[in-house]
């Protein structure tokens, strides 16, 4: 079953015993192991979900106002209505909740006044959902309007006459500052100079399955439990335990199948909040599942970026500088925003060797819903940036963009200027291949007006080095079991959430136990059952969870093949375990014995097998390596490994609608061995056609009172299967990392990266307009045209 | 203002009390309890609660159910055979790696069985439209697409067990 790929796995006069990198399960294209119950519709989300004497929770939100004082709420003719069971208001659960802890300042409903437009101000529980809304209605809201900032910048200027946060002063989240090397100095002796202001949008994640959370308090003995569609089961059984005021070990949550997530659901969010309260209220179980308007006032989409970047060149095209200023629109409340803002600093300092850096940037308060985590964090804007100032550069220069990022490209083991360590890096190649099989040096600049390509590359980290709180722990915990009656488990807590982490975990257990995928049972998704999982964000989840595998089943190999040496009479640290065998590495068909007897042998002897295994990251300090000063915030950006990847992209101007159509795409990725080709190849189409969205469809509107207009599907515009381009995916299928578990590194945000650059450049070949805002609606384009006419006419 | 209907899901008549404002999506996921029916938007937008009513592909959140009486609807629940085996459609999307989340998965997998039972044969253009009004948001549609391509040859080749 599944497509293995000899070529990849088997290598010339490497001895399969000393081959690390022969794979039999890992590499393999197997189907997910839930796609099954998947298409049969058997899969269940928690909206699916119903309890035994389950009700409903409902949130009221104020839909008046982006910025107002709550005078007044009355909830009694709620109360007083048949079949409401308990209403609930923000001063019942006033601690702050928020995934950095060091900036939480979220409560679950607003208190004394709200910051956005369909922020929570009640909640109500009812028998059924007609009754629960029917009560929202007759909560009565008194408000004040206040005044309403919306940009950034007015945001700062106006803080002294409007705050949004009393402990925010100049409406400012954090500002920070990062310097590496001399850049005033590296400027003035650059041959090549560019600066130029970016803008971006604001774009949700779009996940087709709306938030939803089922809670259930049991009185009696004071346990809670929540089900609930998540990413990041540990920071909400954290977060939970916060506002509740109920130590962890009290409470247990489990995540169901989860409808997509890419970061949306990488935070906790009222609803569970609310279905945790209203059922301790009543001691029943209480649904919260969200309208998808609601879904958009939550919103916690990517931050709109107002950017100003300089880059410069020495004579040979060497980036000798670069000075990025990032100002971020964060909407209401905190949330991951300080993590983002430092995230876009690191951005600069990869794929390209850049010896003289700084940042300076802030997040900054607005009366919008609050943004958060989105599919590539922190990393699409200034992407979009540096590539698109790239491209142009390589004009000035007169070369091609391609050779001037080849010349660019970092290396294998290459320490950027703030400490950042890249253990392995195919790029150069990735930028080979894609240019290659894209004819993009035959076609750019020759194709004809309204035609054109472009190039962009990028990448992304393979998981974090920090936790967002102080600790030391593990990021990872896994417990392999292995008996003759349950066969062989493998419980970690971590989250699959469509990518396919579950599939991709059987695969690499049963490659490091020397059994097949189909062995194991891997149970996840839940904080009582499975060890430790810090959540499935940053494209954490392979590398961390494969690490930890790696160091149980060490362990469990270990004990079989002390057993199994006795049996075969050779010695343990000569036996290999493969295809559910153990065998001598020099008498393989002499001295083998099943793998299945080896574990009833030792089973009978000791018991059944257990063991946990760890993942830690390498932690490297964020300096300056010239003056050896610690930055600002600079650990925020490191990982164990990076993946990297090149998209070009071609794209049909409509010169008559201004409508751009992407017509191809062809892509290059270096992600490490690909665990599960198929899986993988679904992770880049998906970016593609995701960011290809967030370029030039995608973006909430708000007016000038705050006012969400488009909180629907109907408006909110993603692409259609209409809108995919054609998909040349060529993942390099011999990378390997040799520092990462199986070799491998991340995808599914990587991908994301150079989507925007690569578009907008193409759109510059096509007719020579660039771009410096996205989404790039056919109004803009029609606009660039006619200015570009009137131009050329004077 | 309840009343009590009929109404003929995969086969089977179920009696439920509904009124008359009750859509189609929240009987099928409530009152029957066939959750396989996903609701992503309520208003038309995603295609994830689509289902087939006498063949034809229909969002059932802007289907009444009462209007459903004397049709025959089928859900996702309805598509593997008695034994347990696949519908090809359904045995594609796992082959092809169609499904991520999955929570399109169900309106995909209705939307194209609508399309390949009047048109066993359809080009890839035709494909696309029949699938348009279904968002995923997770593979970028090209293994999808590749998918109903593979599931018309299938059926073509060996017809529906």
């Amino acid at each position: 079953m599944g497509i293995w790929d000899k070529e990849q796995y088997v290598r010339e006069g490497v001895p399969a015993y000393q081959d690390e990198r022969r794979f039999t399960q890992v590499g393999r294209s197997v189907p997910k192991i839930d796609s099954p119950a998947k298409v049969k519709g058997e899969a269940i989300y928690t909206d699916d979900m119903v309890l035994p004497g389950m009700v409903y929770g409902k949130v009221k939100r104020c839909t008046e106002y982006a910025h107002a004082k709550i005078k007044k709420i009355d909830c009694s003719k709620a109360l007083a209505l048949p079949g409401v069971l308990a209403v609930l208001t923000g001063d019942e659960a006033p601690n702050k909740w928020g995934i950095v802890p060091q900036t939480a300042n979220e409560t679950v409903l607003a208190i004394d006044k709200v910051r956005y437009n369909g922020e929570g101000v009640a909640a109500v529980a009812a028998i059924d959902e007609e009754t629960a809304e029917e009560a929202l209605d007759l909560i009565e809201v008194e408000y004040e309007p206040l005044p309403v900032l919306l940009d950034p910048f007015e945001s700062m200027k106006r803080a002294k006459e409007v705050l949004i946060h009393e402990d925010a002063p100049g409406n400012i989240l954090h500002e920070g500052e990062q310097v590496y090397g001399d850049v005033e100095k590296a400027f003035a002796e650059c041959e090549y100079v560019l600066e130029r202001e970016f803008k971006t949008n604001m774009p949700h994640q779009g996940f087709i399955e709306p938030q939803s959370a089922l809670a259930s308090y049991d009185p009696q003995s004071g346990h809670l439990r929540l089900w609930s569609s998540s990413q990041i089961a540990h920071y909400l059984h954290r977060q939970i335990s916060i506002v509740l005021e109920m130590p962890m070990n009290k409470i247990r949550v489990t995540v169901p199948t989860v409808g997509g997530g890419f970061g949306g659901k990488g935070e906790a969010c009222t609803n569970e909040f609310v279905a945790c309260l209203l059922s301790r209220k009543i001691g029943r179980p209480v649904k919260v599942t969200y309208e998808r308007n609601e879904v958009f006032y939550n919103n916690k989409g990517r931050h709109p970026c107002y950017m100003k970047m300089k880059i410069g060149l020495d004579k040979e095209g060497y980036i000798q500088a670069v000075d990025f200023d990032n100002t971020l629109d964060k909407g209401a409340y905190a949330g991951w925003g300080i993590v983002v803002l430092f995230y876009s600093a690191s951005m600069i300092h990869l794929p390209y060797k850049v010896p003289n850096a700084r940042f300076r940037g802030r997040c900054v308060y607005t009366n919008k819903p609050s943004m958060g985590s989105m599919r590539g964090l922190g990393g699409v804007q200034p992407r979009f940036a540096m590539e698109c100032m790239l491209d142009e550069l390589a004009e000035m220069m007169g070369i091609s963009p391609y050779e001037l990022k080849m010349k660019n490209a970092i290396e294998s083991g290459y320490t950027a200027i703030n400490n950042m360590y890249v253990p392995h890096t195919e790029y150069k190649r990735c930028l080979q291949k894609a240019v290659e099989k894209s004819g993009y040096l035959e076609k750019h600049g020759k194709l004809p007006f309204g035609k054109g390509i472009g190039l962009a590359g990028g990448y992304y980290i393979t998981g974090t080095a920090y936790t967002l709180y102080q600790a030391y722990k593990p990021h990872t915990s896994v417990l392999i079991r292995v008996d003759t009656e349950g066969g062989v488990t493998l419980q970690c807590s971590a989250v699959d959430i469509g990518q396919g982490s579950n599939t991709a975990m059987a695969q690499m257990a049963a490659e490091a136990l020397g059994i097949h995928f189909e062995d194991i049972h891997v149970q996840t998704h839940d904080t009582e059952i499975g060890t430790f999982d810090l959540g499935t964000f940053a494209s954490r989840l392979t590398y961390a969870i494969g690490t930890a595998i790696n160091d149980a089943a060490r362990q469990i190999n270990q004990k079989l093949k002390e057993t199994a040496a006795g049996l075969l009479g050779c010695r343990a640290d000569h036996l290999v375990i493969k295809d559910r065998k153990i065998y001598s590495m020099f008498e393989a068909k002499r001295k083998t014995i099943e793998w299945e007897k080896v574990v009833e042998t030792v089973i009978n002897t000791t018991g059944s097998l257990a063991a946990v295994g760890h993942f830690s990251p390498p932690r490297r300090k964020g300096i300056d390596l010239i003056s050896g000063n610690r930055a600002q915030g600079a650990n925020i950006g490191h990982s164990p490994t990076f993946g990297f990847s090149c998209q070009i992209h071609e794209v049909d101007v409509d010169l008559e609608t201004g409508k751009i159509k992407v017509t191809r795409v062809t892509e290059s990725g270096d992600m490490g061995t690909m665990i599960n080709p198929m899986a993988a190849d679904g992770q880049v189409e998906g970016s593609i056609v995701y960011n290809l969205g967030g370029c030039l469809y995608e973006e909430q509107y708000i007016d000038e009172n705050g006012i969400h207009l488009n909180p629907n599907f109907h408006d909110y515009k993603m692409p259609t299967v209409m809108e995919m381009p054609e998909m040349d995916i060529n993942t390099l299928t011999d990378s390997y990392d040799p520092t990462a578990p199986f070799g491998a590194k991340e995808t599914g945000e990587g991908a994301v990266q150079p989507t925007f650059p690569a578009i907008v450049n193409a759109i510059y070949d096509a007719i020579g307009v660039r771009f410096t805002e996205v989404p790039i609606t056919p109004e803009k384009v029609l606009k660039a045209l006619k200015e570009k006419k009137e131009a050329a006419g004077k | 203002m309840k009343q009590l209907i009929e109404l003929n899901i995969n086969g089977r008549v179920y009696e439920v009390p509904v009124n008359p404002r009750d859509l189609l999506v929240d009987v099928i996921r409530k009152k029957v309890g066939l959750t396989g029916t996903k609701k992503g938007c309520g208003q038309g937008d995603c295609g994830a609660c689509t289902v087939l009513v006498d063949g034809k592909a229909v969002l059932s959140c802007l289907t009444l159910a009462i209007t459903c009486q004397g049709k025959k609807i089928t859900t996702i629940e309805g598509l593997a055979a008695q034994d347990g085996q696949l519908h090809p459609i359904q045995q594609s999307f796992v082959d092809h790696g169609a499904v991520q989340c999955g929570f399109c998965t169900s309106g995909m997998i209705l939307s194209s069985k609508a399309l390949l039972d009047s048109n066993p044969n359809p080009s890839r253009e035709e494909i696309k439209r029949a699938i348009a009004g279904n968002l995923c948001r997770c593979t970028g549609y090209k293994k999808i697409v590749e998918a109903v391509e593979a599931a018309s040859e299938t059926i073509s080749k060996e017809g529906v067990k």
